[in-house]
């Protein structure tokens, strides 16, 4: 720990402090610059006397561990760490206000907080691809860009599911922010991405309504009533409060993880297709549960045992975004049913995984505007009624699909954008025989395959291969 | 150096971490334990150090007992030592020169079989292995650091307590158990353990002290037959454990052609 105060001008690590940007209780922010010009840089360097809260200084300690794991534009870039003299980090400095700054404009229009819920639940689908559940998501600790990227900080209570838990070892208790901890942290489980996706609920509720769901309790001990205590659904609060979005929130809220969305990924898809939301009980409740169901949650909260192990690895394996690209054409019947074959087998081998048909209407260069009229839009049903059509023999529940017609000149750069876009993990396509015509014009489907951020699977019908 | 290379781990040099030490040159250290004259493993975790460039050796002891190649194992181990290695004794070696009968039959059966197969100078070079090796804050030790010569186990967290009490040392790096386990003493005292993730860097923080447990080369009993050794990256002060798929089916044939009991092919087979 710090014997002096750091002083402007001081060299630390090869780094100048310039100027203190944030004086905290537990931390110094410190803008710093060093002989390589490699963009502004931020230095947190704790300020800790040994028996202070123990939690902070191992805090800091995770941090070092797990910031230097992590990579893109979702977290601050690591650029350097030291342990000796002076403990520090360097990291990028994104020169931005935090989320905390918005608190006074609250509640936002409906359509913004999707909007902000929606980038934050892809920083966290980043993250937890990476193998960290944050742990202590709350409007303080995210950033947006410049370019609009949702940025995830502090990273003092995160879990890594491949290194040490140094923070469950030290403190038997919940670890935290009262008003956003998830109920299985109130448990000591720290190893649930999905426990990111209550706290997002959590802000996003607060975002809405200008309400906290479940209040700022400061004693550990009042944090348990979220087990059993149901939130007033946000409609009560503002009427005008779109059904998608209250059942995106209150799925968020939902005690058992299981109940919640399955990855951060689904939800940013919903968010970003609010028309495309499944729409249940929950999406017109209007007011909190009543006294016996409370009382049964009261009593089943107490003997709530520890669910079985869990990691950021398994829960995303087990809940993918499969997107299966169909082509309607005529001609293309027996690829079609091909496509459906080998699309059913990969949900059957992952039973939590939603399936995105999508289809492309190819737009000509020439009459771009064709589809603004009446003829174009009946198009653009036709072909969603196809896609269903397409999809009815899969027989997958309402909440588990989505069909989605893309208009572009470019059917191969459309569907890559739209896996990038949603976070889809695994693209099905089926590709046709090769044609004197495919060669010069290309083939969309190797393009998708060359240039795809995820899996493909390109499914070929026996006739095609042996031509 | 023949043997079968089938790592593939797909695993590059660990990634750079937050240096701790910067006045230390940059240095890969591969730590072995628990050969137990297994050929096949050994020579399979060899190949994979050597593609990803390890610059040190360290070996915790154990090289012969159970397997079917003590002398090729000696042998080996002796060229890695002339080469700036540490090896380390451990109690099969010990029990190689000088029988005290403290073990368990069918590891009795594969010390008397391996005295058979082992020459003068084989013996010579067991006999001037040390118990114990520190350099800078880290100690090399066979089973535990409260009583080297007296192989006691460190099985849990009570028993790397015990240890890490026992030890100046920042970090102790120790096998004997055949299971890989990693502990680290908390703020406030107590020490707890954790299961490394394969292929996984973990930084040693220098803010607390650590034991790890490398997992065997030669018999795994962690129910993973692969081969497992440890990567110690000094310069960014982290530890990766490492598996190894190898040649199990020849290593199991021989211990049978041997005529050593059919058991510890079977514990080959299954990583148990």
């Amino acid at each position: 720990m710090p014997r002096h105060r750091p002083e402007t001008g001081q060299v630390i690590g090869g780094f100048r402090l310039e100027e203190l940007v944030h004086e905290g209780g537990m931390a110094h922010l410190w803008r710093v610059t060093r002989a390589e010009a490699d963009g502004p840089l931020l230095m947190k360097i704790p300020m800790l006397r040994p028996g202070e809260d123990p939690a902070a200084i191992v805090g800091f300690e995770v941090e070092q561990m797990i910031l230097p794991r992590l990579s893109g534009f979702h977290v601050p870039r690591f650029v350097a760490a030291g342990d000796f003299d002076q403990p520090y980090i360097v990291m990028e400095h994104i020169a931005r206000p935090s989320l905390k700054a918005r608190l006074n404009e609250l509640p936002l229009r409906f359509e913004e907080v999707a909007d902000i819920g929606a980038r934050i639940a892809t920083a966290l689908h980043d993250i937890h691809r990476q193998h960290v559940v944050h742990l202590d998501l709350k409007p303080s600790n995210i950033l947006l860009r410049d370019s609009g990227e949702a940025v995830l900080i502090d990273f003092g209570l995160a879990r890594h599911d491949e290194l040490p838990d140094l923070l469950a070892e030290e403190f038997s208790g919940p670890i935290g922010t009262g008003a956003y901890i998830s109920p299985e942290q109130l448990h000591g489980i720290r190893s649930d991405p999905r426990s990111d996706l209550f706290a997002l609920g959590v802000l996003l509720y607060f975002f809405a309504t200008d309400e906290r769901p479940f209040g700022d309790p400061g004693a550990a001990r009042e944090w348990r009533r979220r087990l059993y205590r149901d939130p007033v659904p946000p409609r009560r609060r503002r009427p005008d409060c779109p059904p998608w979005l209250q059942e995106a929130i209150l799925r968020c809220l939902e005690v058992e993880a299981n109940d919640r969305y399955a990855t951060a990924g689904q939800l940013a898809f919903d968010l970003q297709h609010p028309e495309q939301i499944a729409l249940t009980e929950r999406a017109t409740r209007s007011r909190r549960d009543g006294t016996l169901a409370v009382a049964a949650r009261w009593y089943r909260s107490r003997g709530a045992a520890a669910a079985a192990r869990q990691s950021c690895a398994i829960q995303l394996a087990r809940a993918p975004i499969v997107m299966a690209a169909i082509d309607l054409s005529t001609g293309m019947e027996q690829l079609a049913e091909a496509l459906r074959v080998t699309v059913r087998r990969i949900l059957q081998a992952e039973q939590g995984a939603r399936l995105a048909c999508v289809n492309v209407m190819k737009l000509s260069r020439i009459a771009l505007d064709e589809f603004e009229d009446a003829e174009g839009r009946n198009r653009h049903l036709q072909r969603l009624a196809e896609l269903k059509h397409w999809a009815h023999p899969l027989e997958i529940p309402i909440n588990g699909i989505t069909y989605h017609v893309l208009e572009s000149v470019d059917p191969a750069s459309a569907l890559i954008d739209y896996a990038r876009n949603n976070n889809v993990d695994h693209i099905v396509m089926a590709a046709r025989g090769s044609s004197t015509l495919r060669r010069y014009l290309g083939s969309t489907s190797s393009e998708v395959v060359a240039n795809a951020p995820c899996t493909v699977t390109v499914v070929r019908t026996g006739q095609n291969a042996s031509r | 150096m023949r043997g079968p290379v089938v790592a593939d781990c797909d695993m590059q040099r660990p990634p750079r971490l937050p240096r701790s030490n910067p006045g230390l040159a940059e240095m890969l250290i591969a730590i072995l334990t628990d050969i137990h004259a297994n050929r096949e493993a050994l020579s399979a975790c060899l190949a994979h150090a050597e593609t990803l460039g390890v610059d040190r050796y360290v070996l915790l002891g154990d090289y012969v007992g159970y397997g079917a190649d003590p002398g090729w194992t000696i042998d080996t181990v002796i060229g890695l030592v002339e080469r700036g290695a540490i090896a380390i004794l451990g109690n099969h070696d010990a029990e190689v020169l000088t029988a005290r009968s403290r073990m368990n039959e069918v590891a009795q059966v594969a010390i008397e079989w391996t005295r058979t197969q082992l020459d003068a100078s084989q013996r010579d070079f067991i006999g001037r292995l040390p118990l114990t090796v520190e350099q800078g804050d880290m100690l090399f030790v066979h089973a535990n650091a409260w009583a080297p010569d007296g192989w006691g186990y460190v099985t849990g967290p009570a028993e790397a307590r015990r240890s890490l009490e026992a030890t100046s040392c920042r970090v102790t790096f120790c096998g004997h158990v055949h299971v890989p386990e990693l502990y680290f003493a908390t703020a406030t005292g107590k020490v707890a353990g954790f299961i490394p993730v394969a292929g996984t860097a973990m930084p040693l923080s220098p803010q607390r002290r650590w034991l790890a447990v490398i997992g065997a080369v030669g018999q795994p009993r962690d129910r993973i037959p692969a081969a497992c050794y440890g990567l110690l990256d000094d310069s960014a002060n982290s530890l990766t454990y490492v598996r190894v798929p190898y040649d199990i089916a020849s290593a199991a044939a021989k211990i049978r052609a041997a005529g050593l009991p059919g058991i510890l092919a079977i514990r080959l087979e299954q990583g148990y």
